[in-house]
């Protein structure tokens, strides 16, 4: 079966029209059904032992994230700094995924994560609009990987995704990839801005048939950023993937996942959509950065048998 | 002769302004002082307690950063509301407590929250000070809300008792959360409806019904609670809750041992007092 399907996939990427050919004759999503489910598997309740893991594995999931215009070498060393050791009362809380931050501050982050295990990710390509030419986007991808990061976050161009100009998206992410080298591909949908759930599943394709390594909902500065529905198609996708290639692609959701009930109705979301493997940093992540503090609140809850609060934790 | 059916009904906690049920969904039904029905109350769960706990969290910055001028007006509206249901408090009041003088009760209750009122403003210039130092500095102690407090409200008096243990707590700038008294809840809830129909910011007040030994021990241990006033601890558990508050270093409050006070007395500022930290500040005097 493997030769057909790749021999299927490759057909489809050959020209702009069969790409189109492709994307259009997915399946629709049905809306209802999928917020139903998402809904219905968010109500699963996950106490003591399980809470215990499934708090760790989110942890180890973070890419602790900022890109605020206001940021500082200082505040990414900070960071950098949590991101090794996430609560220092508690040494064998495990260091998280990645810290992600612009490119310019790229070597900062190496620097102070060397040696730590924890990945630099950097976005890329014009982020968060993507409004640029290829260019400029292939120098700014440059300009991070020569800098040391081992992941890339890139923005696709959502103007030419929406206008149907899918061969353009697909190029331009080949294009990307290329210069990645090494790093880690994670390619930013903007899901907030895709309106429909068919036009998720259609970006979701789109970018794993061009080499994505992640595919991630949202860049956090449009909402809605990451829903449940939405990560829902897109584990699907990785999931359709991996069953026609073999190949395992990951999903990183970002944006607006700031409490540990959240971050545990994805963590069922990825076990029940697409399936205990990706139950690990390498293939699945979350965006966010307040996030991982109350998931350190929660762990202290779990172990020290009373309510912790924000004074235990640091500030960013 | 009336055959209306009574209608009865069953009331939800407060908590950051909205009315919530329990976490739990858990109810208890609240009888009159001869057993008679009442009506059902929500009995809350440790989450809700924590939840509480969060909604004051969040809505300390906003009021400790209120002008004392502000939050006295802020409070004495709520008298003017308080007043506005008198007839109703002095049903419930009588109906639970059981006594003839509910009037009076409802009088006294309301005049302490004005009392209180007029305390925001004045309270920085009674416990505070300036200093006298030997040097070319400035001191001054000024008096600051320590943060979250729980308070577990006088089991006995349900209104009197329980404004003379929240308005203390919020017209120093604290925000709280209150676990009312157990078998008398329906004023603490009337209370709430209140202040949900008054100017206090969501979260400034939040009142938990249900049992306070399943809650108390949750208060007393959270990390994020400041400060613990025992006035309506039962008796058996107060040792272990002061335990508890100690963990976390909470600043507590022991009133109410050995049973619970004259609610009718001038309270003076202890009360106040018991929710206040100060910070000393030096300052250079220039030239």
């Amino acid at each position: 079966m493997a030769t057909p399907a790749a021999t299927e996939l490759s057909e489809v990427t050959r020209d702009d029209a069969s790409l189109r050919r492709f994307l259009h004759g997915l399946p629709g999503v049905d809306q209802v059904g999928v917020e139903q489910r998402a809904a219905g598997l968010g109500t699963r309740s996950i106490k003591k032992a399980a809470k215990l893991f499934a708090i760790d594995t989110a942890i180890s999931m973070v890419d602790l994230t900022t890109l605020e215009g206001a940021d500082t070498p200082g505040k990414v060393r900070t960071l950098a700094a949590k991101a090794r050791r996430p609560d220092p009362d508690y040494p064998d809380v495990p260091h998280v995924g990645a810290v992600c931050v612009y490119p310019d501050l790229v070597e900062v982050a190496v620097t102070a994560l060397a040696g730590s295990g924890v990945g630099v990710a950097s976005v890329a390509t014009a982020f968060p609009s993507g409004r640029s030419n290829l260019g400029v986007k292939l120098a700014d991808t440059e300009m991070a990987v020569h800098a040391g990061a081992s992941e890339i976050d890139m923005v696709i161009d959502r103007g030419a995704f929406l206008s149907g100009r899918y061969g353009r998206v697909f190029d331009e992410i080949v294009a990307v990839k290329a210069a990645c080298g090494d790093a880690h591909l994670k390619v930013i949908l903007e899901t907030g801005e895709l309106s429909t759930y068919d036009n998720v599943r259609r970006a979701s394709w789109l970018a794993l048939l061009a080499g994505g390594d992640f595919i991630k909902t949202s860049t956090g500065k449009v909402t809605p950023a990451a829903t449940l529905p939405v990560t829902h198609v897109m584990l699907q996708a990785v999931r359709d993937w991996w069953e026609r290639t073999g190949q395992l692609r990951g999903v990183k959701p970002a944006g607006g996942i700031r409490t540990t009930k959240d971050a545990i109705r994805y963590l069922v979301a990825v076990h029940e959509v697409a399936g205990p493997e990706w139950l690990s940093p390498e293939l699945f992540r979350f965006g966010a950065s307040s996030l991982l503090n109350d998931l350190l609140m929660q762990r202290r809850a779990q172990i020290e048998g009373h309510y912790s609060g924000p004074d235990y934790v640091t500030v960013d | 002769m009336s055959d209306r059916v009574s209608v009865a009904k069953t009331y939800k906690l407060y908590i950051g302004g909205a009315f919530p049920r329990s976490e739990s969904g858990r109810v208890y039904a609240v009888t009159d002082s001869r057993g008679g029905f009442l009506a059902n109350a929500a009995q809350a769960s440790r989450k809700d307690a924590r939840d509480a706990v969060a909604a004051a969290r969040k809505a300390f910055p906003g009021w400790s950063g209120a002008t004392a001028y502000n939050r006295g007006q802020v409070l004495y509206r709520v008298a003017e509301l308080l007043e506005g249901r008198r007839e109703q408090f002095v049903r419930e009041v009588a109906a639970s407590e059981g006594v003839k003088h509910a009037e009076s009760v409802v009088n006294a209750a309301i005049d302490r929250w004005v009392w209180y009122a007029g305390w925001t403003d004045k309270v920085a210039t009674v416990l505070g000070a300036s200093n006298p130092v030997a040097g070319p500095y400035f001191s001054f102690s000024v008096p600051e809300p320590t943060g979250v407090v729980a308070a577990l409200a006088p089991q006995s008096s349900s209104l009197l008792g329980l404004v003379s243990v929240v308005a203390p707590v919020i017209a120093t700038g604290n925000t709280c959360v209150v676990v009312s008294s157990q078998n008398r809840p329906l004023p603490a809830i009337t209370l709430s409806e209140v202040l949900a129909t008054s100017d206090v910011p969501g979260g400034v007040v939040n009142v938990l019904t249900g049992r306070t030994g399943e809650l108390a021990p949750w208060l007393a241990s959270h990390a994020d609670v400041n400060a613990l006033d025992l006035t309506g601890a039962p008796e058996s558990i107060r040792a272990e809750l002061e335990r508890a508050a100690a963990g976390t270093v909470k600043r507590v409050s022991r009133a109410g041992r050995g049973g619970e006070p004259d609610w009718t007395r001038e309270p003076g500022v202890d009360r106040l007092r018991a929710v206040l930290e100060t910070k000393t500040v030096w300052h250079p005097m220039g030239v």
